[in-house]
């Protein structure tokens, strides 16, 4: 992401340091992840330490410092989702696709990513993958749903 | 500033407005145990062992003395039996960090806190933000900053700024209450990248 | 669009709304929450636009994408009005059908209605089925006629009606004393009463005063914020600018959750819309009276629901709970009085000023007065939202309209109040819901997850669980609850993984009483409940853990064993081909065996073994039996 964007991005919001986490979830969203020289423009701009961001951009979920896959998966391990079993299918995940929740693998092909609660508990176990919802999971049949993927 | 009267520990205490629990019984010799206080830097209430019980009877509440104002008519007692349990536990967890620092094994000692009671975590960081908020409010320098949160959070110094800054100033260490080593472990692994 | 200058006028174009609108004409309407869209109500909603144009009807039928009905279970819905012929589990076939038999004939399609599960009977009116008929939907029950993208469907039901009562006939002081009256109570977590906070905040100084929407609905299995947001973001503004105009504030926020982007989308909506039509902005209804709303979206941080949290996030920081003795009403966001409800109770403000305090008391009980809705899921038949007056008994909601438990299992407890909650179990269940009553049986409303769990639900990993979650939202500032959760969770793993040892169960009571009593916020404090409700009611099932190695509920992964019942098996091969990990040894009228040391336990051969063997079963606490040995796992004929 070039710093036009960026600058973009933060005029929008007029440039308030208050504004800073949603600047940078704007850069998240569109870039997918927070590069560090997007970081630097947005600390210089909007004058805040470069430490005070790195601890926001850290301790936010929704926020990446590094690459994402193509292909981004959201195992909900909300408490519904829980008891109905979505531990089993994060389990077929991992193995299938190699990667622990938080990783990307290296084909840069899945992101895995926990989340708590999507908010369909009739449908749990639910999975997400690039925004669309698999319901009712079942860890035999969530290998399937994988290979739909390219 | 107009001064206010408190008990602590059944002592007459005097105080300023504005006067912290802690820095009145500070000011009256009475000793409170801390790891993240610093005079120099704002109340964080990170460490939570300078807890103390407010009031009397059934409606004792526990507060922390760093960041609790004193009031007129306030009654603090400093330890009972269930503040020396909590400082206690406090204690057992942190030397589940740095099981052979010195100033904790000065409060376990005085508390009978043991050190192995929890598993051994390892890192010397007890999290108590010493190094950062000095660095952040006395320095005004933003070397050394807090990265990610709960049990995955640690202390981390952006290289940029800690190649020009640190070597000449490094005056976080002697505040880091397990180990100055641990800034400095820190320091070196971000430089070295 | 002209601003809207006067009450006077307001009343005028709602009547030209009404006025414009055919009761006669057929209009179909169709639920489109998140949770519907995700069961397929957008493919059926593009169904319904495509058929109705295919077969003519674009005058004569119109389609309304209202929010959530409540009933996920059965979603997507579809009403068609008029008539009120209600159907359920809707897919992309249904729709020639409903279009041309219902919408065109009036005739009604039996086979999508809802069937009573005991006396077998159709039922045609939403209403009238067991789900919706034993609940007061005061705050809910708007969902299901309005589109919440049209300010004039709101507008249509009496929407700003209270705004444009209290800005021009009630002071600010009798908008504040009306709700004090109520005794609304906050529906987010704590139950404060709201009124109190309104008055603390009016009275504090400050340049600038606040009206905050707390949307960081974050506890998990929890969704009822999100489906007013989606559903009747007017409300909620609605509320809002009452709370502004009692307590003389002329800014507020809506900090939503950032996983919610239809909710963002539609407030967002409605708030340019209000702008449009009058009711936010400068001089609202002609009045003088000024109020904006800034919608800032989370980043993904549950502690953020704690108001000092929330209010830090709102200033751009992380979000960590401020250590400070004084309440946030009176210094908070920027240090000035703000007054932070949750998404429900503002809701529930326009009720109040329109039909006054003692209409709203008279629902609830003593201590807690009007509805709550409560996200009931889990292990329950009808999974939803639900609302019920306080003092509705919780096996009223878990049986008479959650239908109660499937698959014929036995109900273990309730869990309610989301990860600061507990476990209510079976003896329990006469409890009216309340603030005070649900604190006093060790768990709490928190903001209304109900969460149902069976007699395959282990507690203890329950527990576990809700500790996990903590751990991870844990700020991490102070150490009772970031160093005290970290040795909790591994002791609790250590247990639901057959490591558990004596002294475990008082090394996690002595760390609960420290974070009870020294942690920094209201997360940290209340963490510890789910672990002491669950060893308040069911220790046997810890003591089960720590000293057979044995889960009770036959659910802890790494203490119970997949085995097949040789004098069942028929050798039908269904777990053997659906087992991933190879782990089924078999054949053709071969008695089939688990391969211990390649089963991942996922159970996928427990479910996909037929019911009329049930060969698979699940171990615990004992030695899984030798397997057969190869040359007599031959099925004879005979068994």
């Amino acid at each position: 992401m070039d710093n036009d964007r960026v600058d973009q991005i933060i005029d929008k919001h007029n440039g308030e340091a208050s504004s800073l986490i949603q600047v940078l979830l704007e850069i998240q969203s569109e870039h997918h992840w927070l590069p560090k020289s997007a970081l630097e423009r947005v600390g210089e701009r909007l004058q805040v330490p470069r430490t005070r961001i790195l601890h926001i951009a850290t301790f936010y979920k929704a926020f990446s410092l590094v690459p994402k896959g193509r292909h981004e998966i959201n195992v909900c391990m909300g408490t519904a989702c829980h008891v109905r079993g979505a531990g089993r299918v994060l389990d077929v995940i991992e193995d299938v696709i190699g990667i622990k929740p938080g990783e990307t693998d290296l084909e840069l092909k899945f992101s895995l990513e926990t989340v708590n609660c999507l908010g369909c508990c009739a449908l749990g176990p639910v999975l997400e993958i690039d925004g669309t919802t698999h319901g009712k999971m079942a860890p035999g049949e969530t290998a399937d749903v994988l290979l739909n993927y390219e | 500033m107009s001064e206010i009267l408190l008990e602590i520990d059944g002592q007459k205490v005097k105080a300023k407005t504005g006067m912290t629990v802690l820095e009145a019984a500070k000011a009256a010799g009475i000793r409170i145990p801390t790891l993240c206080y610093h005079e120099k830097l704002e109340p964080y209430g990170g460490c939570r062992l300078c807890i103390v019980e407010l009031g009397a009877g059934e409606r004792k509440k526990i507060v922390v003395s760093c960041v609790y104002l004193a009031e007129e008519g306030l009654v603090v007692t400093t330890r009972s039996e269930k503040i020396d349990r909590i400082r206690r536990t406090i204690i057992e967890l942190y030397l589940a960090h740095a099981p052979d620092a010195f100033e904790l094994l000065e409060l376990a000692k005085e508390y009978g806190a043991d050190r192995d009671r929890f598993a051994k975590e390892a890192s010397f960081c007890v999290h108590c933000g010493l190094c950062v908020r000095y660095c952040a409010e006395v320095k005004k320098k933003f070397a050394v900053g807090f990265v990610d949160r709960g049990t995955r959070k640690e202390i981390s110094f952006v290289p940029e700024i800690a190649a020009e800054e640190c070597w000449d100033c490094k005056e976080c260490f002697p505040l880091c209450p397990t180990e100055a080593l641990q800034a400095a472990f820190v320091l070196m692994r971000a430089l070295s990248l | 669009m002209a601003k809207i200058n006067s009450p006077v006028e307001l009343e005028e174009f709602r009547k030209a709304i009404l006025n414009r609108r055919d009761p006669d004409k057929s209009c179909i309407t169709l639920c489109s929450g998140s949770a519907c869209n995700a069961s397929g109500s957008a493919a059926v909603a593009r169904c319904l636009e495509e058929e109705i144009e295919k077969q003519g009807l674009s005058e004569s039928v119109e389609i309304r994408k209202t929010g959530c009905h409540g009933f996920c279970e059965r979603g997507p819905i579809i009403v068609n009005n008029p008539g009120g012929v209600c159907y359920l589990q809707i897919q992309p076939e249904d729709v020639p059908e409903i279009i041309s038999e219902t919408a065109k004939e009036k005739r009604v399609i039996d086979r999508l209605l809802y069937t009573d599960p005991e006396s077998g009977e159709k039922i045609t009116h939403e209403g009238d089925i067991p789900f919706y008929k034993n609940q007061q939907r005061m705050v809910f029950g708007p969902n299901l006629s309005i589109d919440p993208k049209s300010i004039d469907d709101y507008l249509a039901i009496d929407g700003y009606a209270a705004l444009s009562k209290a800005l021009t006939g009630m002071s600010d002081i009798e908008v504040l004393e009306e709700v004090k009256k109520s005794n609304l109570r906050g529906r987010g977590g704590g139950g404060f009463p709201a009124g109190q906070k309104w008055e603390g905040s009016r009275n504090a100084a400050g340049e600038a005063k606040y009206v905050i929407v707390n949307a960081d609905e974050g506890d998990p299995g929890a969704y009822m914020d999100r489906a007013i947001l989606e559903g009747n973001p007017h409300s909620i503004l609605e509320g809002l600018t009452l709370g502004a105009y009692a307590i003389g504030a002329h800014e507020g926020y809506v900090y939503v959750r950032q996983e919610y982007p239809l909710a963002v989308e539609n407030l967002l909506l409605a708030i340019e819309k209000a702008e449009e039509y009058g009711f936010l902005g400068k001089n609202i209804l002609g009045t003088g009276f000024d109020f904006k709303v800034i919608v800032h979206q989370g980043a993904g941080a549950f502690v953020c629901g704690e108001s000092t949290a929330l209010m830090t996030a709102l200033e751009g920081r992380v979000g960590e709970p401020r250590p400070k003795y004084v309440r946030s009403n009176i210094k908070g966001l920027w240090n000035q009085p703000s007054v932070l409800n949750n998404v429900e109770t503002w809701a529930n403000v326009p009720l109040i000023i329109n039909k006054g305090a003692d209409w709203f008391t008279q629902f609830g009980t003593e201590g807690s007065k009007g509805t709550k809705i409560f996200s009931l899921v889990g292990k329950i038949t009808n999974t939803g939202l639900v609302e019920v007056p306080m003092g509705t008994t919780l096996k009223d909601i878990i049986y008479k309209i959650g239908g109660g438990i499937p698959g014929g299992k036995k109900f273990k407890a309730v869990q309610t109040g989301g990860p600061s909650g507990g476990c209510i179990p079976e003896n329990l269940l006469d409890l009216e819901v309340g603030f005070d009553e649900l604190t006093k049986a060790g768990s709490m409303m928190g903001s209304g997850g109900m969460i149902v769990l069976d007699e395959d639900t282990c507690m203890v990993d329950v527990a576990r669980y809700f500790i996990e979650f903590l751990t991870d939202e844990s700020c991490g500032k102070c150490t009772p609850c970031r160093e005290g959760l970290r040795q909790m969770l591994r002791i609790l793993t250590n247990i639901t993984e057959g490591r558990g040892q004596e002294g475990d169960l008082e090394l996690l009571e002595t760390l609960a009483e420290t974070a009870t009593e020294a942690a920094l916020c209201a997360l940290g404090k209340s963490a510890p409940n789910p672990f002491l409700s669950t060893l308040r009611y069911f220790r046997d099932e810890y003591v089960a853990h720590i000293e057979e190695k044995r889960c009770p509920a036959l659910s802890c992964k790494e203490l119970i064993n997949f085995y097949i019942d040789p004098e069942k098996c028929r050798g039908c091969g269904s777990c053997l081909r659906k087992c991933p990990a190879d782990a089924i040894i078999g054949g053709k009228k071969l008695i089939h065996i688990v391969d211990q040391d390649k089963c991942t336990k996922c159970g996928t051969c427990f479910d996909a073994c037929p019911d009329k063997f049930a060969a698979v079963t699940k171990l615990s606490g004992v030695p899984v039996p030798a397997a057969v040995p190869e040359e007599e796992r031959t099925i004879k004929k005979s068994k």
